[in-house]
């Protein structure tokens, strides 16, 4: 089989910015760039840091860059010879390995930070790792503390906004006090105004995945876009890069374009990418000319599809409501069903692919209700285990048997009207 | 049911415990339930549920532990994956199997993602049973941290209240804190007293006393715990020349009685551990002399409460309290003694590791799962330890 090109355009483009802000991240740690305050992809307040010109960094994808590169493994035994055990997040180990190794890495210098922002939204694997990195690098940490999204109603009580609006102007003392300057209201409302446009055109290339064909696949192409929009949110370059991300693609989707020659399958993806062995998962479903055409993956920084906006003119509470309500990580397991169930529905899939980590029980834990629920609808769905960071959980040849098994029952599906579950 | 006679010595009162809550399920709450009828049960997960406010509505809070190592898993493992720790899936297991029918509610807290995710499966497979999901601070430095948990409280209060039909008024929950202030105070007193003289009480005899408090009413545990420490003061028992060890780990998932039993006989003391850490989770009594005894037990939680994995107070390092433990305890050497899976255990060991190397202590770490039931290896590395430490 020819070996298929994905990498586009906007691939190139999304490179060259990743570059630049890595080269940020290293001027940042040599001493002549920015403060530096480590946070999570979760929800996640970084507009709050963009207005003081604090430098976001992001261990997990800091982490995920190691694998992609397949050079996570050398760190993950390394925290693995500190006592972390084969069975704690590898995002955590690659990290703290990284950590402890200089922090040097093929793409950047990681600087050490002037600040640890632990945004818990949900993860319990977030407060460990940033308590472990307090106690490591000594430097000031902050827990924000996001209560879980709880009640039948599935929205946060005016308690928990009211909570975490009050934690929100703690965060901004303690911001003040790293930077040395108050808050400027109007760089913030700047920051949350280009935060709520980006979101709003990332919302839009969300839904063109709705065409037949999709323009784009919603898994294995929105991992290029998370990294701009969580990494850069709250910039002009940011924005900058969804303005033509939703040009060019809206102009494949109006003209017809898909993202592979031709859609045969179209399927929706829960759980995070293999990261060491990504190019091969995709081809795995490439060759059935199926395609990701919603993925819950990339909703973890932020449910902007389904209505959320940031408000430059109610900076705070809006930044309180994306940490509580408008991502995946805060949302209960229930939740994610109806999500999943929305993709099905509106953006016409035939399929649900669960692909089950290990590192994060936050996304796998229970998956094979997941699988029962959905099975019981007469969605046929896939559950298939390897991990986001450690390339050693990942059997190419049992993958590859399973996926093939699972469009082959499809293609027979189609005939015999039968449910399918692998 | 336990009956109280002055004479019993502590092996009867154990082993009354024992027939409580040695087999899978909630039998003997159930038998409560029904001899009290119209009164619920209302099914706590671990790893600490404030159960004073179930008592005050008039609800027997059970107290879940895993279904132990005889509980086949059979439905279950096809709901949560095999990298996710056994209380999961043997609770999940427990509600298939129909033993759990007759809880009127359950609660779960946010204790961990693979717990979480469990309330949520649990309350999609049993829509008859109500479901809680607590929130805990994880920010106790902040001072509005005790008041939002109080407004969780509050919430729970009205869940309970919803169940039994019983209000939990100040003066309801006032009474119930002062029953658990006591049970707690007993438990204490009993820990105190195993540390002091080890001999005279074994641990999985004090893990019985404490784990029959999950199925039997409090009025009850109350007097079975004064009884205990009766019978330990009549006890004769020699001190042997044995190992001091601080066990710590096992706080959601619970090791077999068998394997407790194991450390000991390997030759090992265990002079404290954090198993069932949710009966002793407030470290002082709770103030019932207050007009907010809701927010008392809030206060309680952010300012009097144990160190553990799953809280996450950085006003104090938890591996420093650890070290400051085995220091204040003599201990030799400290266990550490994971359920497998259990993230929040494997996540505190590296630092435990560090610091406890750090100061020159000795430590082992081992891993159970609640459902195995071969000892041999375990008391083999624990006696090989006691060896290398007796012997070096």
């Amino acid at each position: 089989m020819e070996k298929l090109q994905y990498q586009g355009h906007l691939h190139t483009l999304q490179k060259e910015l990743m570059g630049d802000y890595y080269a940020e991240l290293t001027a940042s740690a040599n001493g002549s760039g920015l403060p530096a305050a480590y946070l999570l992809i979760g929800g996640n307040p970084v507009e709050i840091l963009r207005a003081f010109d604090i430098l976001p960094v992001f261990p997990e994808v800091n982490a995920l860059q190691l694998a992609v590169r397949k050079q996570s493994l050398p760190f993950i035994q390394a925290a693995e010879f500190m006592g972390y055990s084969s069975d704690n997040c590898a995002y955590v180990k690659a990290d703290i390995g990284m950590y402890f190794g200089g922090r040097t890495t093929p793409f950047a210098t990681i600087p050490e930070p002037s600040l640890l922002l632990c945004n818990y939204v949900g993860c319990n694997v977030y407060l460990d790792w940033f308590e472990h990195l307090a106690d490591y690098s000594r430097r000031p940490i902050f827990q924000l503390d996001i209560p879980f999204i709880r009640t039948a109603s599935g929205k946060p009580s005016k308690d928990d906004i009211a909570y975490v609006t009050t934690q929100l102007h703690r965060l901004i003392e303690q911001c003040e006090e790293i930077t040395g300057r108050k808050l400027d209201q109007d760089r913030l409302r700047e920051a949350v105004r280009l935060s709520s446009e980006t979101g709003a055109l990332w919302s839009k290339i969300k839904h063109l995945t709705k065409a037949h064909p999709a323009p784009y696949d919603a898994y294995f192409d929105s991992v290029t876009m998370m990294a701009p929009l969580y990494c850069l949110r709250g910039t002009q370059a940011g924005l900058d890069f969804f303005e033509t991300a939703y040009a060019e693609l809206q102009e494949k989707a109006n003209a017809g374009i898909g993202a592979l020659s031709e859609e045969r399958f179209r399927y929706v993806i829960e759980g995070p990418p293999p990261w060491p062995h990504l190019r091969t998962f995709r081809d795995m479903f490439s060759r059935w000319s199926a395609i990701a055409v919603a993925s819950t993956y990339s909703t973890v920084g932020g449910l902007w599809e389904f209505g959320f906006t940031h408000d430059p003119d109610s900076p705070i509470e809006s930044i309180a409501r994306h940490l509580l309500e408008w991502n995946l990580t805060n949302r209960n397991f229930l939740q994610r069903y109806d999500q999943i169930g929305r993709y099905i529905e509106e953006w016409d899939a035939h399929a649900l692919v669960i692909h089950s980590v290990k590192s994060c029980r936050l996304f796998s834990a229970g998956q094979g209700d997941m699988r029962e629920y959905f099975t019981k609808r007469g969605i046929p769905t896939l559950l298939v285990e390897s991990d986001l960071e450690d390339p050693r959980y990942f059997s190419e040849a049992q993958m590859r048997n399973r996926i093939d098994a699972f469009f082959e029952s499809l293609e027979h599906r189609s005939t015999q009207g039968q449910s399918v579950t692998v | 049911m336990i009956t109280t006679t002055a004479s019993r010595n502590l092996e009867e009162v154990i082993e009354e415990c024992r027939t409580i809550f040695d087999i899978p399920g909630i039998e003997p709450a159930v038998a409560w339930k029904h001899a009290e009828r119209g009164r619920k049960l209302i099914g706590c997960f671990p790893v600490y549920t404030p159960v004073e406010i179930f008592h005050a509505a008039g609800a027997l809070p059970v107290g879940l532990a895993g279904g132990g190592n005889r509980l086949e898993i059979v439905h279950s493992d096809s709901r949560f994956q095999s990298f996710v720790c056994s209380i999961i899936k043997s609770t999940l297991e427990q509600g298939m199997t129909g033993m759990l029918d007759e809880i009127d509610g359950m609660v779960f807290h946010s204790i961990c993602d693979s717990a979480r995710n469990l309330a949520s499966v649990y309350t999609r497979n049993f829509p008859n049973t109500p479901v809680e999901y607590l929130h805990y601070p994880q920010n106790f430095a902040l001072p509005e941290a005790a008041m939002h948990l109080r407004s969780e409280y509050e919430r729970l209060a009205t869940f309970a209240a919803s169940i039994t039909g019983t209000t939990v008024t100040p003066g309801r929950l006032k009474e119930s804190l002062s029953l658990y202030n006591r049970i707690r105070r007993l438990i204490r007193l009993l820990y105190g007293l195993r540390a002091e003289r080890p001999h005279a009480i074994r641990t999985s005899e004090l893990y019985s006393l404490v784990r029959v408090g999950n199925l039997t009413p409090p009025e009850r545990h109350a007097e079975i715990l004064v009884e205990a420490l009766a019978a330990i003061e009549r006890r004769e028992g020699k001190s042997r020349d044995r190992l001091r060890i601080l066990i710590v780990g096992s706080f959601c998932e619970q090791p077999p009685i068998d394997l407790i039993s194991a450390v000991e006989d390997a030759g090992c003391y265990v002079v404290d551990d954090d198993f069932l850490i949710g009966r002793r989770w407030l470290i002082g009594d709770v103030d019932t002399g207050v007009s907010d005894p809701l927010l008392a037990l809030a206060d309680g939680y952010r300012n009097q409460s144990v160190a553990s994995p799953v809280k996450h107070d950085l006003r104090v390092s938890q591996s420093q309290m650890l070290i400051d433990r085995a220091r204040r305890l003599n201990a030799d050497a400290v266990i550490v003694l994971c359920a497998k899976f259990c993230e929040p255990a494997l996540f505190a060991y590296p630092l435990y590791r560090r610091a406890l190397q750090a100061a020159g202590i000795p430590n082992l770490f081992l891993e159970f799962e609640e459902k195995m039931w071969m000892f041999d290896r375990v008391k083999n590395e624990i006696e090989t330890f006691v060896e290398s430490m007796l012997f070096a």
